[in-house]
């Protein structure tokens, strides 16, 4: 039986993590794997802290990924990735962005946005950071950002073949955006 | 194009536990729905709402009346379903426990479904205390398939044994993922009402002779219970035996796949026979269970058995693998890589545009505060606002602002007032203040009306004028609700209306009378604005006061070195002004012409 795979993808609310999260669900599962998939909404929801848990392999149990287990850590907000650094198993990958969304603690001043790649880059974290407003703008479309990170992920996601990575992409974007985010995928996967 | 779940007849689906259950329902022929949103139940009747026309479902203005309504329809032979978060059963619980006592003619399921680790809830209640001492069956599901499958059988066990089921889920039930084998959907013939006195008017002669009767069906159901598949022992090493339900099983499987396993999927009653029947064959026994020891304490006092539980796991917060593996495998975890980082925090906050923001900016600048409930405006109590500092349950803050003063007199809080939503009034807020009428309180209460059940991600309710399909529907009338309780001020006011909602405020604080003031402006999710504007700053004007940014709005952050707000343009909600509106020497500014 192989190994199941734990990919947790984070972020704030709105920044369509959860779109993000059913895009390789349904890349899983079209790869012939069971999958399971975790968020938590409601009050959370609200400008917080968003994360979603997606597991798949042979055969799936917990829906959490355990801390240390993770094999992607894939952040659309810059401190949200190093907030979740510590699930990463010792071969684990931190795929991340140089966005910032600043929390309401840090814009009242109680709170000081933290230098994120100097600690990672201390810490020794093993990462992709991805510019991903540039690549947003020159795609034209500042929505697919979610998209250019999966791209970047499925490097490290090879049990599923691209041709499940673009059906899924297609099953979950309107028709008119479906190439943007085809490009998007194609970007972050070159990175 | 999505496919409507209904027009699906077999094959399989990824569906959350919260859609599996809505499926469950459809296909085991439900009928009719009642229910009052509640996170992490909301989306059961939402997936309902739009999918699933062969159901009858409605919002109800609360848990109670929701359960009220749902026992009519089985009395009347429908299959019927009710739907609510843990302390949603607390509101429903009078009838509840009565409905136990009476049974279902047509078949009755109650999902509770409970939040440990209170995601968003006030507490963390273990509702399987409350199913066991109504005395009605439990059924927990362990992953979405088991969702749906179970919702089925809870129908088929309720109107065999003649008794509501209590189909109980957690969060991570609820708002998790996975792989459902779905099939077409059985129609049932409604049975229709028949007149049964004995079987529908507890007086205490009929009371008495229910309570018998519902001993008996539990006696009967115990020994059911052993032979039903809800129920089944997976053997695996004797040296650990562990017991277990719901979402912990999952945990239990994944980090340690070779103990032996006796999985209850109902466990009220418990099945006593099975029970013993593992004991005997294992050497350790372990627990392994979300929330209270329920379990545990029952079992082992039953069969006076050494096992450990509860005090190796905990009885706080949400279960995760790791606690499981540390609790089961004698401390064991997974070697960390990277250590855990100390970031600021991300709390949730009230969104761009959100009409609670002028309401608790006001009150905050002229250092009121309030007595606060349930929903978005609770987030009224955090930093730049601190302007709410009470919560107990919904409805509370009327109550609970009449009690500071019967104890400490107006004068010594004229500022304090009750912060209280739409949807949370009538959900229970009304009798409260009818209380304060009736017992001469002399405080002011703020009806913050978005017209919009908010918090649990925007359901219609009695004062939004649709209804949970969204076709349309009368709408309530607060302003004439709160004078026809003998409120002789009431008012209603644009919350983003600064200077308005400062002299709303003053009068009433003045006042020594009882007011209402209704704050009402729609919610930024009931719409979206005609045209995109955003707020423009002209660093030439600033002064550099940061009254813009202390409005909090996650728009407005500060650059220090600059020392000017930095407004994000993708974020910034097109007709909201309050930033403008503060702003001492206009160097924000925003062409609102022709925003509706």
């Amino acid at each position: 039986m192989s190994k199941v795979k734990n990919v947790i993808i984070c972020g704030t609310g709105g920044q369509g993590i959860l779109m993000a999260s059913e895009v390789l669900c349904s890349a899983a599962w079209r790869s012939g794997f069971d999958v399971k998939k975790s968020e938590v909404h409601g009050m959370a929801q609200r400008g917080g802290s968003v994360s979603s848990h997606v597991r798949f392999g042979d055969k799936v149990n917990s829906v959490l990924v355990e801390k240390g287990a993770a094999d992607v850590v894939l952040a659309l907000e810059k401190m949200e990735g190093l907030r979740w650094a510590n699930y990463l198993s010792p071969e684990g990958k931190l795929i991340t962005c140089d966005l910032v969304i600043e929390p309401m603690t840090v814009n009242t001043g109680s709170a000081v946005y933290p230098d994120v790649e100097k600690i990672i880059n201390d810490m020794e974290i093993p990462n992709l950071m991805i510019p991903v407003m540039e690549i947003a703008k020159e795609l034209g479309n500042l929505r697919v950002i979610n998209i250019i990170l999966l791209g970047a992920a499925s490097k490290h996601l090879l049990e599923i073949p691209e041709k499940n990575w673009f059906e899924a992409i297609e099953e979950r974007v309107p028709p008119r955006a479906l190439e943007v985010n085809l490009e998007a995928f194609r970007r972050g996967k070159a990175l | 194009m999505r496919k409507k779940l209904n027009e699906i007849d077999s094959g399989k689906l990824f569906l959350s536990g919260n859609e599996a259950i809505a499926r469950g329902a459809w296909e085991s022929g439900v009928h009719f729905s009642s229910s009052y949103p509640g996170t992490p139940s909301t989306e059961i009747m939402e997936t309902i709402g739009s999918d699933s026309p062969e159901i009858d479902a409605q919002w109800a203005p609360n848990e109670k009346v929701g359960m009220e309504v749902v026992a009519g329809a089985s009395f009347g032979g429908a299959r019927v379903l009710s739907t609510m978060k843990h302390v949603g059963l607390n509101v429903a619980a009078d009838p509840f426990f009565t409905l136990s006592y009476i049974g279902a003619t047509g078949g009755i399921v109650i999902v509770s479904a409970d939040d440990p680790g209170v995601h968003s809830s006030q507490n963390e209640q273990d509702n399987r205390l409350m199913g066991r001492a109504a005395k009605v069956v439990i059924i927990e599901p362990s992953d979405s398939q088991e969702a749906k499958d179970f919702t089925g059988m809870a129908y088929e066990i309720s109107e065999k044994f003649d008794t509501p089921v209590m189909l109980r889920v957690t969060t991570r039930i609820c708002h998790s993922k996975s792989i459902v084998e779905v099939g077409p959907r059985v129609n049932v013939p409604v049975k229709g009402y028949t007149k049964n006195i004995a079987k529908r008017v507890p007086i205490p002669s009929n009371a008495r002779k229910m309570h018998t009767r519902i001993e008996a069906r539990l006696k009967t159901l115990e020994d059911w219970g052993c032979d039903s598949p809800l129920n089944r022992i997976e053997m695996g090493e004797k040296s650990i035996g562990i017991i277990t339900s719901g979402i912990s099983y999952q945990y239990v499987k994944e980090v340690h796949p070779d103990a032996s396993v006796l999985k209850l999927g109902m466990t009220n009653p418990l099945p006593w026979k099975l029970i013993k029947e593992f004991i005997d064959q294992v050497e350790n026994v372990m627990f392994v269970e979300e929330g209270e020891p329920y379990l545990e304490e029952r079992i082992r006092s039953r069969f006076l058995v050494d096992g450990t539980g509860s005090e190796l796991i905990s009885v706080e917060g949400e279960l995760n693998p790791e606690l499981v593996r540390k609790g089961i495998k004698d401390g064991e975890s997974l070697p960390l890589t990277f250590s855990e980082v100390a970031l600021p925090g991300r709390p949730p906050t009230l969104c761009p545009g959100c009409p609670h923001r002028g309401a608790f900016h006001t009150l905050s600048k002229m250092k009121a505060s309030s007595t606060g409930d349930i929903g978005c405006y609770t987030l009224g109590l955090m930093p730049p606002y601190n302007a709410l500092e009470t919560v107990v349950c919904m409805g509370a803050a009327i109550g609970v602002l009449s009690g500071i003063e019967k104890a400490v007199g107006r004068e010594k809080m004229p500022k304090l007032i009750s912060a209280i939503g739409e949807s949370t009034f009538v959900h229970s807020g009304i009798t409260g203040l009818i209380d304060m009428v009736y017992n001469g309180s002399t405080g002011t209460v703020m009806i913050m009306d978005n017209s919009l059940t908010a918090m649990t991600g925007g359901q219609e309710n009695p004062t939004t004028g649709k209804n949970l399909r969204g076709e349309p529907a009368p709408v309530l009338d607060l302003e004439k609700m709160v004078l026809a309780c003998g409120v002789k001020h009431v008012r209603v006011v644009d919350p983003h209306d600064l200077p308005e909602m400062k002299r709303a405020f003053q009068e009433e604080f003045d006042r020594d009378e009882l007011g209402v003031i209704i704050t009402k402006r729609p919610c930024i999710m009931q719409y979206k604005p005609k045209r995109k504007t955003v707020a423009i700053h002209d660093p030439e004007k600033c002064v550099h006061c940061k009254l813009c940014v202390k409005l909090g709005c996650p728009v407005i952050s500060w650059d220090s070195e600059k020392k000017i707000p930095v407004i994000n343009e993708m974020l910034c909600w097109p007709n909201c002004n309050l930033c403008v509106q503060v702003c001492p020497k206009d160097a924000l500014s925003k062409d609102l012409e022709g925003v509706v």
